[in-house]
């Protein structure tokens, strides 16, 4: 065998190896959610389940009301999408081709706010909500991300791109901005709103701490809370626990693997600018 | 200023003013309101009557500066960014020259597996991690078992809880960092790599004398990211440890959020987030500084 040949050998047994210490622990969990209570807790620690069963997922979809929970997620991930999409899509744009008196002052004010944490705003913000009623509501969840500093950075780099020539030959058709915004930009920013659509509904979904503080109905949860919470009363039903994982992460997973070119280009992209 | 131009410009400024007005009303204002905040004793009272809140100046900095417990978080959350950070990055570095190698097949698959743990949610993987550490029917235990390792109670010894969250962190996030590597490291011109080689560099040479420098700007992005993360660990705690045993995974983010939401002190939480923001500042010169002055 060549030393090439030894070579590439040896580099794709490491890559196996790292790829199946990767995903070891979600194909724990997955298996884990299809044993029998009490299974994952003996020894030595079964990675199959002996006699796969559901009655951990019925017993989700039923006396636990997960299904409640997925509609939260789902009902606050897709508001939260639309908004992000439309108003970092039209800011983004404007902000790279539609030339406005203080446009570069307020522009580099927001990349100011790049270096602010979160956690800053948060308890304002839930004092805010509380003088607006907002709080226990989808809308408390869904209002503070509904437009991003770094959401509307990422469309506005995608804009600059777009030829003037291709705008100003709409403009003297007679066609208004707006007109020009859907029949001409949309096509062209296309790519990067799927990407900061993939974004947003990804982190939407995943998001802890801002629905935690938010939300103080059961009936309001969003999965993560909503699991976190069942976490502490059910820790011992491991099984249990390791199904409502995986309904809590699956749905993330699959939009991903659907959306991960554009996704996977979106955080390759942000490398350049920084 | 001609018609077409007028035109454009309340255009531009009613495309920007939606997004312009949930970030500003929704994260500047809040980030404002919180610095005054902090100089009040806001407590649960004046969350029922906003005239309880009286204006104190700097009393809640001093209380918390004089408070063992969070010079314990900041320990805690140091000890997140300075072990978590560079372990983080080198792994993602390792995987992306993997991943990147001119005789790996594959790629895209290998580079999907590997970023699979970012896009899963954390609270879940958490919990999952949480069985994974069991000392005596966890699966690590049982692997490290095999190599003849005893056991080893991840979350339950003040010792080991950090560093069992830092396995968790650096798991679920090094795919990320690992795209940005690998985006970087195809910038770098192969003529490069051939030039060295001529000059008879062997691989280790030519990583030293071709990637690490071409790296730098990308190593330096990556290395904030990441730190900015480590410094707002917050969900791996909360479902793993509730920041146990014995304060050991008590972060920052995490004693702020027990001092507003669980004791309702949104005075002291406040000034809590503007010392975690002033010690992120810092440090991100620091950071920067260093990486100025190696080259």
């Amino acid at each position: 065998m060549s030393r090439r040949a030894l070579h590439a050998l040896a580099l794709h047994a490491v890559l196996i190896a790292f790829a199946a210490l990767t995903l070891a622990p979600l194909l724990w969990m997955v298996s884990a959610s299809f044993m029998r209570p009490g299974e994952a807790a003996s020894l030595p620690p079964p990675l199959l389940p002996k006699a796969p069963t559901l009655e951990h997922y019925v017993a989700l979809f039923t006396r636990l009301d997960v299904t409640r929970h997925l509609w939260n997620s789902a009902i606050v991930a897709v508001l939260t999408t639309l908004f992000s999409v439309t108003l970092n899509g039209m800011a983004g744009y404007a902000f790279a081709k539609l030339p406005f008196p203080g446009r570069d002052r307020v522009f580099a004010l927001l990349l100011i706010g790049l270096f602010i944490p979160l956690q800053v705003g948060m308890l304002p913000l839930f004092l805010m909500f509380k003088q607006l009623g907002l709080v226990n509501t989808y809308w408390g969840v869904i209002v503070p991300s509904m437009a991003g500093i770094f959401g509307l950075f990422m469309v506005r780099q995608y804009a600059l791109a777009i030829p003037n020539d291709l705008l100003d030959a709409a403009r003297l058709d007679g066609a208004g901005e707006l007109a020009i915004f859907r029949t001409v930009v949309l096509p062209v920013i296309a790519p990067i709103l799927v990407t900061l659509g993939a974004f947003a509904f990804l982190s939407a979904w995943n998001d802890f701490m801002w629905p935690l503080i938010v939300l103080s109905d059961e009936r309001l949860y969003t999965l993560p809370v909503a699991l976190a919470g069942l976490s502490g009363e059910h820790v011992l039903d491991i099984e249990l626990m390791m199904a409502g994982s995986v309904i809590t992460t699956l749905p993330v997973i699959v939009v991903f693997l659907i959306l991960q070119r554009a996704y996977i280009q979106g955080v390759m992209a942000g490398s350049v600018k920084g | 200023m001609s018609g077409i131009e007028r035109r454009q410009a309340q255009a531009g400024w009613a495309f920007v003013t939606p997004a312009l007005a949930v970030i500003g009303a929704f994260f500047f204002v809040p980030a404002l309101l919180g610095l005054l905040l902090s100089l009040t004793d806001f407590d649960i009272y004046a969350i029922g009557a906003l005239e309880n809140a009286r204006f104190i100046g700097l009393r809640n900095y001093a209380r918390i500066v004089a408070d063992p417990a969070f010079w314990n978080a900041v320990r805690n959350t140091l000890v997140l960014v300075v072990v978590g950070g560079p372990l983080s990055v080198a792994l993602s570095l390792v995987a992306a020259l993997l991943v990147n190698d001119r005789l790996t097949r594959w790629k895209t698959l290998f580079r999907t597996v590997y970023f699979v743990p970012v896009v899963t949610t954390l609270v879940a993987v958490a919990i999952t991690w949480r069985y994974l550490y069991h000392p005596r029917y966890g699966l690590l235990n049982h692997g490290l078992g095999l190599l003849g390792i005893p056991p080893i109670d991840w979350l339950g010894d003040p010792h080991w809880a950090l560093p069992a969250i830092i396995l968790l962190s650096v798991w679920k996030n090094f795919g990320y960092n690992m795209l940005i590597f690998i985006a970087g490291l195809q910038t770098i011109p192969e003529e490069l790599y051939e030039a060295a080689e001529l000059d008879g560099a062997g691989p280790w040479r030519r990583f030293l004398a071709v990637t690490v420098p071409m790296l730098a700007p990308t190593t330096l992005f990556v290395a904030i990211m990441t730190m900015v993360g480590f410094f707002q660990v917050f969900a791996e705690p909360y479902v793993m440890t509730q920041g146990g045993p014995l304060g050991a995974t008590t972060t920052v983010v995490m004693f702020m959020y027990e001092e507003g939401f669980k004791w309702w002190r949104l005075g002291v939480a406040s000034a809590v987030s503007f010392l975690l923001f002033a010690l992120m500042l810092v440090a991100t010169l620091v950071q920067t500084r260093l990486t100025r002055e190696r080259r």
